[in-house]
């Protein structure tokens, strides 16, 4: 049996818990993130788990890989304490404001001189865009075959493996040749957790920091120059409504709503 | 003059029956359209599926690009990656939408790539500017902020759109549309995708967006028990039942049928009660166009109580059983 080598991409974003306190700067029509903790999406561990129980079945190597400004290096350094061999984050500001097919194509060449993969995995969406994107845009620079919401993986012989894409009420079963890109689904896996001897494992290993020039990239596909969608603007959504608050006993404002609602026509006609 | 034409929906279907967003978007898709002053065609992909043409020209549709082939019967997206990239490039389309289902949203980034287009996702409002230009509406934070996408120098531009957004049309019984056949040039051994096995679950019940009234349940419910109460509100109010994710995760409820918010289900009832639900921002977004609100929690700090019409602070077990009764008393 052939060892399989993966490569995992894992995206930056802001802590779910803090997204209250992104506000919108009118002017620019930009979000101000300043201040908001960076983590790891979620569906990201999932992928990389996948790739990790691959390597234990089959042997191999796991890279994650991710791009980002400096200071990213944090959601790989997880991916390293929990196993992976290696991990690189592509690190340039000519990358910044990449839309997901300018993301896409860097993370794409980025696996290109990482010398390739058997298996590209991702989480099948971001939490914070959640388009879902990336993973089919990175295996058409690739030109690999992609399979997306994975819900299940086996591996056949040593070209082929099958995964179960997973659909509204069903799901298809596909057969694939590797190389391949698969967009992965919470349901998969249960993810690890780190142990005292990834930590170890984490003071060995580096993670090294690419630029555009380094992986080669046509500058003019990549950054916000490289991206053909473009926000015209943004605004926040409002939500508010009358708030008004029935008081009384249990009884009494049950029969107050009824009344409410009556009086709105929105109770269905006996 | 200007060299791509027309807006195309992907008319999805699924064991020869069309998905309801295509028609959806057909809908919408009409009205751009016509704003453009260019013509509205809809691609349906599939096997034995041409007798679908005509239900699509009763829904907007002028032309039909037709691809009836043994190799598209299900959904793969090398092959109908590759067809959609061969069709652009023929027919030179200014607009595709499709819908951001699951197999949508496998498919459209894969053909933007291939024909080096922007897209803009699961979008929930699309427009056409002032300067002509299609406008899509993306929500982001979970929904707490809305972003109007752009696509200015690349064709076709491209967009997922969420179903249940938008209306079908009503249908023109006998509306006659144009159907042209595309072929298909690629053969089995050319697609490294291999379907192997499919399954599909038959859908009973009405869905939970097209429901009139919506009563939806959060972790605040407490536990199985209590979630009967919640069915027997919905119950007697003939609605669907609802849910943010922890009801879900805890097995309470069915995570594909009835989480609501920006990764479930938007729904656009009349009424919609929401029992013990704190009210965060994923699910709101979810239950935006909602005419009357209800809000059931026994904190009164429950930020939903600022995003309900009605609030009601109190024990669900009290509340429910109560109002059950003065609605039975009513109808």
């Amino acid at each position: 049996m052939k060892p399989i080598n993966s490569v995992v991409c894992m995206k930056p974003v802001p802590d779910q818990r803090f997204w209250d306190k992104v506000s919108l700067d009118k002017k620019t029509k930009t979000l101000r993130r300043a201040g908001i903790p960076i983590a790891l999406g979620p569906l990201d561990k999932n992928a990389l788990e996948e790739a990790l129980r691959i390597r234990e079945a089959r042997g191999g190597k796991v890279t994650a890989i991710s791009m980002g400004p400096p200071g990213t290096e944090e959601i790989l350094e997880w991916a390293i304490v929990l196993g992976a061999d290696e991990a690189v984050l592509l690190s340039d500001p000519a990358f910044a404001g990449a839309d997901t097919l300018a993301t896409a194509y860097a993370l794409a060449w980025g696996i290109k001189k990482l010398g390739g993969a058997d298996i590209v995995f991702l989480g099948n969406e971001s939490l914070d865009g959640s388009t879902g994107q990336v993973g089919p845009q990175v295996a058409e620079f690739l030109n690999m075959p992609h399979v997306t919401h994975v819900s299940r993986i086996e591996l056949v012989d040593d070209d082929t493996l099958r995964a179960r894409f997973h659909i509204e009420y069903g799901f298809i079963d596909v057969e694939v040749k590797k190389p391949v890109v698969l967009a992965v689904e919470k349901g998969i896996n249960e993810p690890r957790c780190p142990t005292l001897w990834g930590t170890v494992w984490l003071r060995e290993r580096k993670i090294s920091r690419w630029s555009a020039d380094e992986i080669g990239v046509d500058k003019t596909k990549i950054g916000l120059s490289g991206s053909p969608t473009q926000v015209s603007d943004v605004t926040t959504i409002e939500l508010k409504r009358k708030g008004e608050i029935l008081k009384g006993e249990p009884s009494d404002v049950a029969r107050q709503l009824v009344q409410k609602l009556r009086a709105e026509n929105v109770l269905p006609k006996g | 003059m200007k060299e791509h034409k027309g807006v195309w929906v992907f008319a999805e279907q699924r064991g020869g029956k069309l998905s309801d967003v295509g028609l959806e978007l057909l809908g919408i898709g009409r009205k751009i359209a016509d704003k453009q002053q260019e013509g509205l065609a809809a691609v349906l992909m599939g096997h034995k599926v041409k007798p679908l043409v005509d239900e699509l020209g009763e829904y907007g549709a002028d032309r039909v690009y037709l691809a009836d082939n043994p190799l598209l019967e299900v959904y793969r997206s090398d092959a109908y990656g590759r067809l959609m990239q061969e069709m652009i490039q023929q027919y030179k389309p200014n607009i595709l939408i499709m819908g951001a289902t699951s197999i949508g949203a496998d498919l459209a980034p894969r053909v933007a790539a291939k024909v080096n287009t922007g897209l803009s996702a699961h979008c929930v409002g699309f427009d056409v500017d002032d300067k002509g230009q299609f406008v899509g509406q993306v929500p982001g934070f979970g929904g707490a902020v809305m972003a109007s996408v752009i696509c200015p120098n690349h064709y076709p531009q491209m967009a997922t759109a969420r179903p249940g957004f938008f209306e079908k049309l009503e249908r023109q019984k006998g509306r006659k549309t144009e159907a042209v056949n595309v072929d298909v040039k690629f053969k089995e051994e050319d697609l490294s995708i291999k379907v192997v096995g499919t399954f599909r679950e038959e859908v009973k019940t009405r869905p939970l967006e097209s429901a009139d009234v919506v009563v939806a349940g959060g972790y605040g419910v407490g536990g199985k028990e209590n979630w009967k109460l919640v069915e027997e509100l919905a119950e007697v109010l003939g609605g669907g039942v609802g849910a943010t994710r922890p009801p879900c995760d805890e097995g309470w409820a069915d995570l594909e049928g009835q989480m609501i918010g920006q990764s479930g289900k938007t729904v656009r009832p009349s009424l919609y009660i929401g029992v013990g639900i704190s009210g965060a921002m994923h699910h709101l977004v979810g239950i935006k166009d909602t005419k009357v609100v209800v809000a059931i929690n026994k904190d009164p700090n429950a930020p939903i109580f600022q995003a309900a019409d009605y609030g009601i602070v109190g024990d669900l077990c009290q509340i429910i059983p109560r109002l059950v009764e003065a609605m039975r008393v009513s109808f």
